[in-house]
């Protein structure tokens, strides 16, 4: 069992290694599946605010993360 | 390129130190393993339509590709240490070492050590195949050629050098996967919520332009803010 175990473990590990920036564009993915058929929204407005909920949660983790951490070089 | 990169390099510490053969037939039999679980896979995605694999399979690929574009701005800001395979080698031929010799034939320790780093990297590449075939009809052969493509080069450069290839810009390419994937994870994730690209399939360009632009101006911030919160902690005054 255990090696059945580490195999998922190394799986997840390939998608996720913050769990909370995963989470964030989960909830992000599942917002934009359950509203945009319900706003009457441009797609190119709609595609727009995808991505750029996609890039606020990639800038903020990243800026996260630098919070924490010093230069290493 | 890079996942096989990482991969030769501990063949290369496993067969150096404790014999090629268990080794090689190690990384042979991953090697075969990953070509079986696309062969079934590819297959079997044949029969899902076609909206809930670009859902499901992009939202796969959107966590993967933003994990790695986020760890490579991290790695060229200077916060993530880059990878050094010069390091991995010896670091794993000093552990290969400390097993102890092996005059066996069969030496299970190089066996199974050769056969996790492949198996381990190999996923990665196996989701990387399937994922980009599983986009668009047609697509797993193309994939899988290029992932082929890519192995033989490093197995090629692994057997004329016999030593780590520790001069491969590793964080570039990842940088570059990372915005490629996250923008075709994008572009279909979207298509599977059924919203209307403008452009079609020209949008994954547009999107591949936008993560690099974001990617490029994040390492800066990322190292600025760093070095406040270095200085403020240096100088709480």
């Amino acid at each position: 069992m255990k090696w059945i175990l580490k195999i998922l473990r190394e799986i997840f590990g390939i998608f996720v290694d913050d769990g909370s920036f995963a989470l964030a564009v989960l909830v992000w993915l599942a917002v934009v599946y359950w509203t945009t058929p319900h706003l009457s929204l441009p797609p190119a407005v709609t595609v727009i605010i995808f991505f750029s909920g996609l890039a606020l949660i990639l800038a903020e983790s990243a800026l996260r993360y630098s919070r924490r951490r010093q230069p290493r070089r | 390129m890079v996942e096989c990169v990482e991969a030769l390099t501990v063949v290369l510490a496993v067969g150096s130190v404790r014999g090629w053969r268990s080794a090689l037939i190690g990384c042979a039999a991953a090697i075969a393993v990953l070509l079986l679980i696309i062969a079934t896979v590819g297959t079997a995605l044949t029969h899902i339509p076609l909206s809930i694999i670009q859902l499901v399979v992009g939202t796969l690929l959107l966590l993967f590709g933003l994990r790695w574009l986020r760890k490579a701005i991290l790695r060229s800001a200077g916060l993530i240490p880059i990878h050094d395979e010069q390091v991995a080698f010896a670091k794993k031929a000093e552990a290969m070492r400390h097993l102890g010799s092996s005059h066996a034939a069969w030496d299970k320790i190089a066996f199974a050590a050769a056969f996790n780093i492949t198996m381990l990297e190999g996923t990665e590449v196996v989701f990387i195949v399937i994922a980009i075939g599983a986009g668009h009809t047609g697509m797993l052969l193309p994939a899988s050629l290029g992932a082929v493509a890519a192995l033989l080069v490093i197995v090629a450069l692994g057997l004329v050098l016999h030593r780590p290839l520790a001069r491969i810009p590793e964080n570039t390419i990842k940088f570059t996967v990372g915005v490629l994937l996250s923008s075709f994870g994008t572009f279909w994730v979207g298509e599977g919520m059924n919203l209307a690209w403008p452009g079609a399939d020209w949008s994954v360009l547009a999107l591949i332009g936008a993560y690099l632009t974001l990617a490029l101006t994040m390492i800066p911030l990322c190292r600025n803010q760093s070095q406040i919160i270095t200085s403020s902690l240096r100088n709480p005054e």
